[in-house]
């Protein structure tokens, strides 16, 4: 008698363990997150965000202080989650990332290459030489201000604006991206982030295109302090990173691309409650 | 200089609870950066806490706690409205002091 004959009704009779274990682990996961949410080191960041926003920085000599997210001038507190939205100034879709780009600009007179050099925080993981952005334990005023503008929005409901012609257009060209597959393992958004209980070991994967919680949990989420990296990492960095996951060239760092994503994801994840920065694995 | 502490202290029953949140880079000085050199240790080594003149905690801190270290405890005999005081010293002698007012329940 073969030897899979005998295997086989034992391996369906483990099933259903495996199952039950991994509910366990995924509990245990949310006892963890939730224990650690207490000592979230997503505070500090926030707080050098808050005071960096009112620092006389750049040429300038200028705080961020009267800069437009949106709301108006200066108008931080549930700016993040209306964003991306369309700006007539500078007549694009932005999002806070790449709006704070513009008011570095424009306010504190830094150049694009200036107010984008450095847009996230040092990983602290000395194997990622490629990542352009690394650096053991260097401080990312960008993320910094991120952290901070996003904790504005906490506990408030998600709403992108899909009012203007460019903000729909954005979100179908991030619909286009979502799909779009490539690179050397011919890969899309959607070959991980669709279906129900895919996972990367035991990292379950959001479900973006069908599962509204899913996408509101996902979107609501980030920013979050990565306790694996010991870092704070924005929205705009798990794009990147979901990039070079995927063996893609670099997404490059708030551009129109990168925006059309996060349009996407923001609108999947309409109506869901706002929860960052928060602690992640 | 390094950031603030992010310090809470409430009372709970008869007991004061202070939760701290630190940021310190907390380096081992075993890793190395990108291009090969090992970063240097840089580490908290001494905290201590003190309540109306006395030392209710005081601690000695190596490399094995983590970086933006979080630390939770208990003393007796505070009440509302005093101060508590928590400090750092690390072992570049970079120091910090923070001070926090104790809340209700």
């Amino acid at each position: 008698m073969p030897f899979y004959r005998l295997l086989a009704p034992l391996l369906a009779a483990m099933l259903p363990c495996v199952c039950l274990a991994q509910q366990d682990t995924q509990k245990e996961i949310e006892r963890y997150r939730q224990l650690l949410q207490e000592s979230n080191p997503a505070e500090l960041y926030e707080a050098r965000g808050e005071e960096l926003w009112k620092t006389r920085r750049g040429p300038k000599n200028a705080s961020l202080e009267s800069c437009d997210l949106g709301l108006g001038p200066g108008v931080v507190k549930g700016a993040y989650v209306q964003l991306p939205r369309y700006f007539a100034d500078t007549d694009r879709v932005q999002d806070a990332e790449s709006r704070l780009v513009t008011c570095m600009v424009t306010q504190q007179g830094f150049t694009p290459e200036e107010a984008k050099r450095n847009p996230f925080s040092g990983t602290g993981v000395p194997m990622l030489t490629t990542d352009p952005f690394s650096g053991v334990g260097r401080r990312s005023v960008m993320t910094d201000l991120v952290a901070w503008i996003a904790s504005e929005s906490r506990g408030m409901k998600i709403a992108p604006r899909m009012s203007h012609a460019r903000e729909r257009e954005a979100y179908q060209a991030g619909e286009k991206i979502f799909f779009y597959r490539a690179g050397p393992h011919d890969f899309a958004c959607v070959s991980c982030h669709s279906g129900e209980a895919k996972r990367i070991r035991l990292q379950i994967l959001p479900d973006l295109l069908h599962s509204p919680k899913d996408a509101q949990r996902a979107f609501g989420t980030w920013p979050g302090y990565r306790v694996s990296e010991g870092e704070l990492r924005s929205m705009q960095w798990r794009l990147w990173e979901c990039f070079r996951q995927q063996r893609f060239p670099d997404l490059e760092f708030a551009s129109d691309a990168s925006v059309a994503l996060v349009m996407f994801l923001a609108k999947r994840a309409e109506g869901g409650t706002f929860d960052a920065p928060s602690l992640k694995r | 200089m390094a950031d603030p502490m992010r310090i809470r202290a409430n009372m709970a029953g008869d007991k004061v609870e202070v939760r701290v949140l630190m940021s310190h880079e907390m380096e081992t000085g075993l890793r190395k950066d990108a291009s090969g050199a090992v970063v240097p240790a840089h580490f908290i080594q001494n905290v201590t806490v003190t309540h109306a003149g006395k030392t209710v905690l005081s601690a000695q801190w190596g490399t094995s706690i983590s970086k933006n270290p979080f630390m939770h405890f208990r003393f007796k005999g505070g009440k509302p409205g005093e101060k508590v005081s928590i400090s750092w010293v690390d072992n570049r002698g970079e120091r910090r002091t923070d001070e926090v007012v104790i809340g209700g329940g």
